[in-house]
């Protein structure tokens, strides 16, 4: 029996574990597969992190340092190389490792922070052949930074989510040649300053409304067959192209990891792919709360430990009993708006609220409302998918309100 | 010398060495690839098919039947996943259900046991996720499904286990009538034989003329295939058959042995031997003709395509015969060939024995073989027992499957040894799940170097020039 049993220890999960101790309870235990803490951030090597949390641009190693130092001198417990292998819907934590075996754990709350995973090439029914070559941008990733070796030379990117972006600069840093990144939208899913830092300054071309159609080559990747898309992301007969290469990166979205969750009967919201939640981060299921890229994908870590902290925070609060729902508002969006995080509110006190936009919309007003009432509005010059936003309720404008609706108008 | 070599390791080729390693013969095994199970027998529909498809008294329909009333207790013997899941073959108007009853009239005729039609209502309460187009279907209670190509593996294993040698990236090029045999070259090598078995599948053509024997050819026609993630709300139980029409079998809908959801084959003939492309309109006859069966099909969750070259052959039959002595073929194994495969074995260890081999039971030959599943299908008190003995089974390297470090490490010692990433796949499932090797791969990579004893970077993906790392990076250095 532990108080609380916390899955994973990136980021999000060293985050909720400070917080919780930092709340009161010592009785925590964190579980991590991989033979260290930090995540994803271990193999993030670029600088970028923490210039929101500390001000500072720090690497993602020297991020998850500052977490992994306090964890230890705090004395939490954790296990490494340790698999969570389900979570029961009354907390009952299965996991193995080397040393323990399998084991249960039944805990009285329970932090999921998985994390999340790339989205693979096989879920895109490109035409062509199957050669070796073709890796998800986070593999190549992890080859190079982790392991030392080069898997390409000549790269064809597609996708231009972060880590795509990352991956153009650190192959050209490692000396091989990037010849384009496709991206089938019209717009990029990444960060601005990354398309800057990342494509400009290496003069490497960013194709939009570009995707790959064939890939050629029967051992090794030999090269890809790109067009133009149009509305429908159908491709233009007439705009073939043919790449030479011999890799082929993929950056083509990230999907939180909920095998877990669903394994412990979470509800999910079809949008963002990780559990509903609510403004504490619990879940459908209580005493169950979420936070970091598996309950939805954050391009920004600083945001994680932000959301990480009102997780471990709430989960003390819930095992301490002090939980009972005040209200039940329901948030809803139009559409352009794609999701809001947390999706309900059931206490009374100030509450941040995350989201994500459909499209790249100029000049907006994001307003919030209760039926015709208008709660809150707010300008913004320019907002794009790639980039999470968000607004701040105030407790007082909770007072007899059904359900909020978030949407946007172009001015 | 060799007694008998098999020239290509597919299901066929593998089969037919384990079922020749019974005797106290000497066997040898030539593969073209750098692992066993690299042609049609990796990409296929994976159905053990009840057999009433082949036309009556031909050599399909006579081993399909065989092959299919074999194959549990052979998977059970060779630790292959098997399930006996039936199948149906959907009607939706009367044209189609006069073809239904053609089918099993002439199931019966080919003695397929326990055919019959099953009507609507009855059908929906069986797999009440079919369209409600669907009128009627026949329902073949004995087909099945099996992993194919863990069945070649175990098969060659099994041999190996009793005796039989096997050589990957062994491309037989020429073969020399001797004075009493064979002798079978490649750019490697030679090895000599008095009786060479013809299982080159796509090459089998090419292999017999090399004894003079041009009496048949081989094309190759393709088949692409889309395969869905693991779900809880299992989408059908049984295989879906469309009614055939003149332009083939059509795209089913089945469950694997892995749980997982394919659908497939397209059907187009191609040219060249070698062209495993997948192609838009494939995928297209995919998506149309599934989402005409079935509700709903959770395209969303696709993992990964595919395509697999059936090997047709000119004369319409499976082509099994001894052109010139000490020679024999099995050509032209195309669908149902997986079904037929044991009883293809069967077939030609009589042919053997009639054309004078002395074949001497092995009182040490051993027909089990533990399965490659046997510490995941453990108990957990085993699974802990065998943890503490070695702690890489406590370790999972594979998130999306849950395969342990201990499984790889000792699937890469077993016979047939693997030697590449597809080969660790295959055997371990390891990379095989909805991250593609994303996570894994690179671990898989380093056990494959470290266990073999091979540079890093001299790991491939499947052999041949598949290399996956090009070289160390500027700072880097390997652990
Ligand atoms: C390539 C890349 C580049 C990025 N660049 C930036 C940047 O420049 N700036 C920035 O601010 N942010 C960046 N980010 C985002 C930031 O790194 C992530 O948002 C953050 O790491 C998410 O934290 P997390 O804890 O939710 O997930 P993760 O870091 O993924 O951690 C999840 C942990 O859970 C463990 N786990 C999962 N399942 C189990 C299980 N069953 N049992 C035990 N343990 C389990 C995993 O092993 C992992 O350690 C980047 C992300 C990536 C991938
Ligand atoms: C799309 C598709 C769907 C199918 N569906 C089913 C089904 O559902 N049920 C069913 O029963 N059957 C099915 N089949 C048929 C079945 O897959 C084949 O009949 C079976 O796999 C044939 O096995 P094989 O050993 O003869 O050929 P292969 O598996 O092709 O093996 C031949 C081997 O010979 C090697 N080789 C070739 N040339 C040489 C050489 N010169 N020297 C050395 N080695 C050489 C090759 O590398 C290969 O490993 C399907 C086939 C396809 C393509």
């Amino acid at each position: 029996m532990k108080d609380l049993v916390i899955i994973g220890g990136g980021p999000a999960g060293m985050s909720a574990a400070i917080a919780a101790y930092e709340s009161g309870l010592r009785d925590i235990l964190i579980l991590e597969r991989d033979e260290h803490l930090g995540g994803i951030l271990q193999q993030c090597i670029h600088n970028g992190f923490g210039l929101h949390k500390f001000g500072e641009e720090l690497t993602g190693p020297e991020y998850a340092w500052k977490y992994e130092k306090k964890i230890i001198d705090l004395g939490i417990e954790y296990k490494l190389n340790t698999m969570v292998l389900s979570v029961s819907e009354n907390k009952v934590v299965t996991a193995t490792n080397s040393t323990d075996g399998i084991f249960q754990i039944k805990a009285k709350a329970i932090i999921l922070a998985m994390g999340c995973r790339e989205r693979s090439k096989g879920a895109l029914n490109i035409a062509g052949s199957r050669p070796a070559g073709i890796f998800s941008a986070g593999t190549a990733q992890k080859y190079v930074n982790m392991k030392g070796y080069l898997p390409g030379k000549n790269i064809v990117i597609l996708g231009s989510g972060d880590i795509g972006l990352i991956m153009a600069r650190r192959m050209t840093l490692e000396g091989a040649k990037v010849h384009a990144v496709c991206e089938l939208m019209p717009y990029s899913g990444g960060l601005a300053r990354n398309i800057e830092q990342c494509l400009n300054d290496f003069g490497i071309p960013l194709k939009l409304s570009h995707t790959i159609i064939q890939i050629h080559g029967k051992d090794r990747v030999e090269g890809v067959t790109i067009a133009e898309v149009d509305g429908n992301r159908k491709p233009i007969p007439g705009t073939e192209e043919y790449i030479a290469c011999d890799t082929i990166l993929f950056s083509v979205g990230l999907i939180p990891e909920n095998e877990l969750s669903q394994s412990a009967n979470v509800s999910l919201s079809r949008i963002t792919n990780g559990a509903v939640v609510d403004q504490d981060r619990q879940t459908s299921v209580e005493g169950v709360f979420a936070c970091g890229n598996v309950l939805h994908v954050h391009d920004l870590v600083d945001y994680v430990s932000d959301e990480a902290e009102i997780a471990g925070k709430a989960a003390v609060e819930y095992i301490n009993k002090n939980t009972d729902a005040e209200l039940q508002i329901v948030l809803k969006t139009d559409g352009k708006i794609r999701y809001t995080v947390p999706q309900v509110i059931t206490k009374k006190k100030d509450v941040a609220v995350y989201f994500r936009v459909s499209n790249i919309y100029k000049n907006v007003v994001i307003k919030v409302t209760d039926g015709d009432k208008l709660i809150l509005s707010k300008k913004k010059i320019k907002v794009a998918p790639g980039e999470m936003e968000s607004v701040a309720l105030k407790k007082e404008m909770l007072e007899n309100v059904k359900e909020l609706c978030f949407s946007l108008e172009e001015v | 010398m060799y007694d008998v070599t098999v020239i290509g390791a597919g299901v066929v080729g593998g089969l037919v060495a384990r079922e020749l390693s019974r005797y106290k013969l000497k066997i040898c095994i030539l593969e073209a690839e750098n692992d066993v199970a690299m042609g049609a027998t990796k990409a296929n529909s994976a159905i053990v098919h009840a057999g009433f498809d082949a036309k009556e008294g031909s050599l399909k329909a006579l081993l399909n039947v065989r092959g299919c009333e074999m194959m549990e207790e052979l998977c059970n013997e060779l630790g292959v996943r098997y399930s006996n899941n039936g199948s149906m073959v959907v009607a939706f108007n009367d044209e189609e259900r006069e073809t239904l009853q053609m089918l099993l009239q002439r199931g019966i005729a080919n003695n397929v046991p326990d055919l019959r039609i099953v009507e609507k209502e009855e059908l929906h309460k069986m797999e009440p996720k079919l369209s409600e187009d669907v009128i009627c279907a026949l329902l073949a209670p004995s087909a099945g499904i099996v992993c194919p190509y863990g069945l070649a593996i175990s098969a060659v294993g099994n041999a190996m286990d009793n005796g039989a040698e096997l050589r990957c990236n062994f491309k037989v090029n020429a073969i020399e009538k001797t004075e009493n045999g064979y002798t079978v070259s490649s750019e490697s090598g030679s090895v000599t034989t008095k009786y060479v078995i013809n299982c080159a599948g796509m090459n089998s053509d090419i292999v017999a003329q090399m004894v003079g024997d041009n009496s048949f050819n081989i094309h190759a026609r393709r088949g692409e295939y889309i395969l869905l993630d693991r779900e809880s709300d299992k989408l059908v139980n049984h295989t879906i058959f469309r009614t055939p029409s003149k332009m083939g079998k059509g795209i089913l809908i089945t469950p694997t042995v892995h749980e997982n959801l394919l659908l497939g084959p397209t059907s187009f003939d191609i040219s060249d031997k070698e062209d495993k492309d997948t192609t838009a309109a494939g995928f297209a006859a995919i998506i149309k003709s599934t989402n005409e069966s079935t509700k709903f099909i959770p395209f969303h969750t696709t993992i990964t395509s595919f395509c697999g070259l059936r090997s047709v052959g000119s004369t319409g039959d499976f082509i099994i015969n001894s052109p010139v002595k000490g020679f024999i073929n099995a050509a032209g194994i195309e669908s149902p060939g997986l079904t037929s495969s044991p009883a293809i074995a069967e077939y030609i260890a009589e042919m053997l024995r009639e054309d004078g081999l002395e074949m001497i039971p092995d009182p040490a030959f051993n027909p089990t073989r533990k399965s490659y599943d046997a510490f995941r299908n453990a108990s957990e008190e085993e699974k802990n027992r065998i943890i503490k003995e070695n702690p890489a089974y406590g370790k999972i390297v594979c998130r999306c499957e849950g395969v342990t470090e201990g499984e790889i490490i000792e699937a890469i010692h077993r016979n047939p040894q693997p030697r590449d990433l597809d080969g660790v796949k295959r055997r371990t499932r390891a990379q095989m799940g909805r991250c593609q090797g994303g996570f894994c791969g690179p671990y898989v990579v380093e056990l494959l170097s470290k266990e073999l004893g091979i540079p890093y970077e001299s790991v491939t993906k499947f052999g041949r020039k598949s290399v996956i790392n090009f070289e160390k990076t500027k700072g880097g250095q390997s652990e």
